[in-house]
């Protein structure tokens, strides 16, 4: 299939960017988006021009690596998958595809296609783990029993990969989903009681510190999620948070 | 929970608490306004006790008032900074994909219920405030009804109205079930919520409307 793509170019974080057109011919239904990228670039490198940069690691929907804002959906049409997971059968021949970076003060353009979400990674070390003695007398995680339903709901939890899809979709730009979702998978679990009411508090006010909006429950955050996370988590994240803010000296 | 009002959580958790106040609110008025249709006698003693009770006045009164601007202001603060999150738009969305047209426009709902009380205190609040405490005319038992039904004699002010009670059933239909969902509850009864927060919405506003429509059609012939 032939396509032509609008996509964005940024040659840094502080140079004012611009949608620009490309041709892309013979493009199979088969390949992945990220194939599709692959052979633009090849086409720009060709021809003496700066291929576009983006983001991309394991290319089977795990890392989260992959963060393109395709047609107006965090990646692209269809639910449930990473960029790396569309495929090219999902545009028609002749289709015009417009390719743009997450968009968040929060995660600013590093360039063209790439994105600094790095904010992510501070939320996460505010209060996203548990601290355990590791020195080789580390109890048996299997000895301390858990509710199947717990373990299923900490497990749906932990499948988030932080990709960011959530802040991208969600019209206040709010990352109430990704942080719900690192709250949950420890709130859900023995191990993670200690430092339950720090984790969430802190992991909320450093949300805030990075510039993220509010949740204001459209469900969009959702709706775009590669890993299906469930708004459940948010009221969760909520809970947890009400009951530490009124507990916490 | 002091320093809670600061932070984004925080911040929605008031806007759902003065939600549910103002749904609760809402609940009442209606009620109240049901008699009109139903028996105007009582209609007159309900509203003659409601509006000369100490507690109703002078202590439930300014708390909805304050409820009130409260939510108008929280939510238009909210919409600022959540605009801010995202300095640069997209070329293209397609929001409508993932997200109802009403969870994304609840500003602009909020701003025509905004217009809508204003034209209501002009109609209502302030002739009763000027009535009560500025002319200080004499405590009168039997005028609610009559002063009601001579509000409801215009076309455009009934049309005003109707048009405004659509906007609040947008604004219900999301805002029911979001304040449930912001204050953490979110399970096995949500989807049963989301029902009867979609009958709420829908109810309401219509039976406002169905009441504007019966004094309208049914003037006072004496």
């Amino acid at each position: 299939m032939n396509l032509t793509l609008k996509i964005w170019r940024q040659k840094g974080s502080n140079v004012k960017g611009k949608l620009v057109a490309y041709n892309v011919a013979d493009i199979s239904e088969h390949m992945s988006f990220l194939e599709m990228m692959d052979v633009l670039n090849e086409q720009l490198v060709n021809s003496g021009e700066e291929p576009v940069a983006f983001d991309h690691d394991c290319r089977e929907g795990i890392c989260g690596s992959c963060s393109m804002y395709i047609n107006g959906r965090a990646h692209g049409p269809d639910g449930g998958i990473t960029t790396c997971q569309l495929h090219m059968r999902t545009f028609k021949d002749g289709d015009t595809i417009i390719v743009e970076p997450w968009r968040a003060k929060a995660f600013p353009v590093v360039k063209d296609l790439v994105v600094d979400r790095s904010a992510f990674d501070r939320i996460q070390q505010a209060g996203g783990y548990i601290s355990v003695n590791t020195s080789g007398n580390t109890q048996d995680a299997n000895a301390i029993p858990i509710p199947k339903l717990n373990a299923d709901l900490a497990m749906d939890a932990a499948t988030c990969i932080g990709c960011g899809a959530c802040v991208a979709a969600c019209k206040n730009a709010s990352a109430s989903l990704f942080v719900a979702a690192k709250v949950s998978q420890y709130a859900l679990l023995p191990q993670g009681q200690v430092e339950a009411n720090d984790r969430v508090i802190n992991m909320v006010d450093q949300m805030d510190a990075e510039g993220f909006g509010s949740c204001t429950n459209t469900g969009a955050c959702s709706a775009e999620c590669p890993k299906d996370i469930s708004l459940e988590n948010i009221a969760r994240m909520n809970r947890e948070y009400m009951r530490a803010k009124a507990v916490t000296k | 929970m002091a320093n809670s009002t600061f932070t984004t959580i925080g911040r929605k958790v008031l806007m759902a608490l003065s939600g549910f106040f103002l749904m609760f609110f809402l609940l009442q008025h209606l009620t109240i306004n049901m008699l009109s249709v139903i028996s105007p006698d009582m209609f007159n003693s309900v509203s003659h006790f409601f509006g000369y009770n100490p507690v109703i006045q002078f202590a439930l009164q300014p708390v909805l008032i304050f409820a009130v601007v409260f939510h108008f202001i929280m939510g238009f603060y909210l919409e600022l900074k959540n605009n801010k999150a995202r300095e640069v738009k997209y070329a293209a969305n397609s929001a409508s994909e993932n997200s109802s047209w009403i969870s994304r426009n609840m500003v602009y709902s909020g701003l025509v219920i905004l217009a809508f009380l204003a034209l209501h205190f002009a109609d209502f609040w302030i002739p009763e405030m000027e009535y009560k405490y500025v002319a200080a005319e004499a405590q009168d038992a039997t005028r609610y009804h009559h002063e009601l039904v001579e509000k409801f004699q215009s076309p455009v002010k009934v049309g005003l109205y109707a048009l405004s009670f659509v906007f609040l059933a947008l604004h219900l239909l999301h805002g029911f079930q979001s304040a449930f969902q912001t204050v953490g509850f979110n399970n096995k009864y949500t989807p049963l919520l989301k029902k009867l927060g979609n009958i709420y919405g829908v109810a309401i506003p219509a039976l406002f409307i169905l009441i504007a429509v019966y004094h309208y059609l049914n003037p006072l012939t004496h």
